[in-house]
């Protein structure tokens, strides 16, 4: 049997007149407003220049021009599909620039939140990355668990999808009545479920053929691209700001930095990027119940809270691993009540940046694949 | 109304009714969307869309190309640079069309209406608006009540009489 | 490595690259001219070795005041941070591009060029990323005023009715 990669490059062979295709801003495998203007030859893809910027909402201006606390709302809807991430690395960056520690209780329910997340972002990630390559019922399976952690979420904040909860210095809400008992419900049912996935999705046979060897990314490529997250890890580098650069309280936790490890084809193709997240799915279940199980009973969350947020002159980088990778907040602060810069370092931005270098050669039905398993969320790529 | 039109089949086989109402009623039961996720309000419409909300009991199925749909829910914060492309797609759109704005963002620029230089202040600014969805993001069950707001506007249309 | 011996490193190789910083600064200040080489030997040199380019953010000083870059630099072998700074006049700066060092910078120089527009030399491909072509200004500078309107778009929120 011939592979698809024979397949693809005796096809090359044949040469055809060149042709650009627009796919997207509106495409239902963009994930979003992305533009891709792809030369193809044939049906194979010679070049692919990502356009962006169709959903530039100007965050970084809304950070001047507002205090430090409202501009928590603004990250929510950077990456809407982590928001909880979002709020916990924001508010974990002013905290460094004022000093401020926060209570041991504030730490694991921010643990909590970013860790159930994690697990609704790799859902959908899943879930669509399934649709995109032709399977509607995974994403159908996925959605019913992703509404359970949403259900958690509502039941702690009241809102499913943006919720500014985390704030600096502690958060909006304490934990609700029985939260501790729906949370341990909700990970004792959502454990198994993930030997569904895979026996719906990961091992089947038509989908090892689309994603196994496809859009490999070499570890050098995702390094010097300044790729982060599942897209790093499924190329085989061993890193996670969890472990590797511990914040809030990871270090207590025991669980495994998931790598690809490139058995159903080449290492660092879609299929390994795609297990990363399933896999990942199951650490942070393994977080979970550790974070449950040391969590403080009793406890203010917002003892901590200042009243004046006015970091001192300076600047700070600080970045932790959202479920798409390294993201980074750069402050610089003047003195005064308002951020004078802020910039959003987005990890889904750096991670589109490779799609020309692994998305050249391959089909067009390929390209979706690919896009697909690095998991974009427009909404932080353009801010 | 449609409701008298399926009690009536029901009970001796024979209709006697409007052409009209006959239509609205068929096109009121299947608003076709066209799947158009801009930003955060496309999970909430995707969610909407999944098992536990289940749009397509009212009939509403997503469909990916403009020229397949009756309704452009619009979901989520149009920019600029966007906008120019939303009003193409809305013109692909064949008649009788449709618009429905979810969330804040697409009402009236939501939170970036003040500091968002690159953010438009509302869709109604390039293509009509027949039912608006508050919310940020709206709920899907907000989702479902505006599509059901809009089965009544189509069922108080009259297809066959519109001057084109 | 800590920042005072990355200094001399960079010192002892290029003296004239450095710009003296105010007391207790966290970063090491440059000049433009010889910053593609000094970004060379960050990325290469065996006890740098910076091979992550974190992040790469522009700023504006203020009306009048110069524009400035920060780079955040990360050794993923050796585990030690740097931040570099380099600014330049507001109108024609210049600063050469270290795209092909790390190419994370790239889309982040666009967007740097995009959104204050700080010309970087010797990009490969140096155009708008996030706004459309045909806008007119850089928005993140402080003294930018928005359009009243974009292709005949209203751009300010009419705020007829409120009051």
């Amino acid at each position: 049997m011939t592979t698809k990669a024979e397949v693809v490059k005796n096809f090359g062979v044949v040469q055809t007149e060149e042709m650009v295709l627009n796919m997207g801003p509106q495409h239902p495998s963009t994930h979003g407003v992305l533009r891709l203007k792809i030369r193809t030859d044939g049906e194979i893809v010679s070049s692919i220049e990502p356009h962006i910027g169709y959903l530039h909402r100007c965050f970084e201006k809304h950070c001047e021009n507002l205090s430090y606390e409202q501009v928590i709302p603004f990250t929510d809807r950077c990456d809407y599909l982590a928001s909880m991430a979002n709020n916990h690395i924001y508010s974990m960056a002013v905290e460094k620039m004022l000093g401020i520690e926060v209570s041991e209780k504030v730490e694991y329910i921010r643990v909590i939140m970013t860790e159930l997340q994690r697990i609704a972002s790799h859902l959908l990630a899943v879930g669509t990355f399934g649709l995109d390559v032709g399977g509607i019922t995974p994403f159908t399976y996925c959605f019913r668990d992703r509404e359970r952690v949403l259900d958690l979420f509502e039941y702690t904040c009241g809102a499913r999808l943006l919720y500014n909860y985390i704030w600096v210095g502690g958060l909006s809400h304490d934990l609700p009545l029985n939260f501790r008992q729906y949370a341990q419900e909700f990970i004792d049912y959502f454990e198994p479920k993930i030997n569904e996935y895979n026996r719906i999705l990961t091992y089947n046979k038509i989908f090892i053929e689309r994603t196994g060897d496809v859009g490999v990314l070499p570890a050098e490529v995702a390094i010097s691209y300044g790729c982060s997250g599942p897209v790093l890890r499924g190329s085989g580098v061993k890193w996670d700001l969890r472990r590797d650069e511990p914040y809030s309280i990871y270090d207590r936790f025991d669980f495994e930095v998931i790598t690809g490890d490139g058995q159903m084809g080449s290492l660092g193709d879609c299929w390994d990027r795609y297990f990363v997240r399933v896999r990942e799915m199951g650490e942070s279940v393994k977080i979970l119940r550790q974070a449950l199980a040391g969590l403080p009973e009793k406890g203010d969350v917002q003892e901590n809270i200042p009243k004046k947020i006015r970091p001192p002159k300076g600047e700070i980088y600080f970045r932790g691993e959202s479920p798409r990778g390294d993201l980074g907040f750069y402050i610089i602060s003047d003195g005064k009540a308002k951020p004078y810069r802020v910039k959003m370092r987005s990890p889904a931005f750096s991670n589109l940046s490779v799609i020309n270098e692994i998305g050249a050669g391959w089909m067009i039905s390929d390209i979706v694949t690919i896009l697909g398993s690095l998991d974009i969320v427009l909404g932080e790529i353009d801010r | 109304m449609a409701v008298s039109l399926v009690n009536r089949f029901e009970q001796d086989n024979i209709i006697v009714e409007q052409i009209d109402n006959l239509l609205n009623w068929a096109r009121a039961g299947s608003p076709w969307y066209f799947q158009f996720g801009l930003a955060c309000c496309a999970i909430e419409m995707m969610a909407a869309a999944a098992p536990r909300y289940d749009l397509e009991r009212f009939g509403a199925m997503p469909r990916s190309s403009p020229r397949q749909a009756d309704v452009m829910i619009v979901a989520g914060t149009v920019t600029l640079k966007m906008a120019t492309r939303v009003k193409r797609l809305y013109e692909q759109m064949a008649n009788p069309k449709y618009v429905i704005s979810m969330g804040s963002c697409a009402n009236s620029g939501g939170p970036y209406w003040q500091y968002g230089y690159h953010v438009l202040k509302g869709v109604d600014l390039v293509v009509p608006v027949d039912v608006y969805v508050p919310g940020c993001p709206p709920r899907p069950e907000a989702l479902m009540q505006g599509l059901l707001e809009l089965q009544k506007k189509i069922k108080e249309d009259t297809p066959l009489r519109r001057v084109s | 490595m800590e920042l005072a011996a990355i200094q001399t490193r960079v010192g002892a190789v290029h003296p004239d690259a450095l710009v003296p910083t105010d007391e207790g600064a966290a970063y090491l200040s440059m000049t433009p001219e010889h910053w593609a080489d000094v970004a060379q030997l960050l990325r290469s040199d065996e006890e740098l070795r910076f091979n992550v380019l974190m992040c790469l953010t522009g700023y504006d000083r203020g009306p009048g005041e110069p524009l400035g870059v920060a780079y955040n630099l990360h050794s993923m072998d050796k585990l030690h941070k740097l931040e570099v700074r380099i600014e330049v006049p507001r109108d024609g700066g210049k600063i050469p591009s270290v795209a092909q060092i790390w190419r994370t910078a790239e889309w982040h120089e666009r967007e740097a060029y995009d959104l204050f527009g700080i010309t970087f030399v010797g990009h490969p491909d140096l155009r708008r990323i996030l706004l459309p072509e045909d806008w007119e200004g850089y928005p993140l500078r402080k003294d930018y005023k928005e359009p009243d309107y974009y292709r005949g778009i209203p751009v300010p929120k009419d705020k007829r009715g409120w009051e």
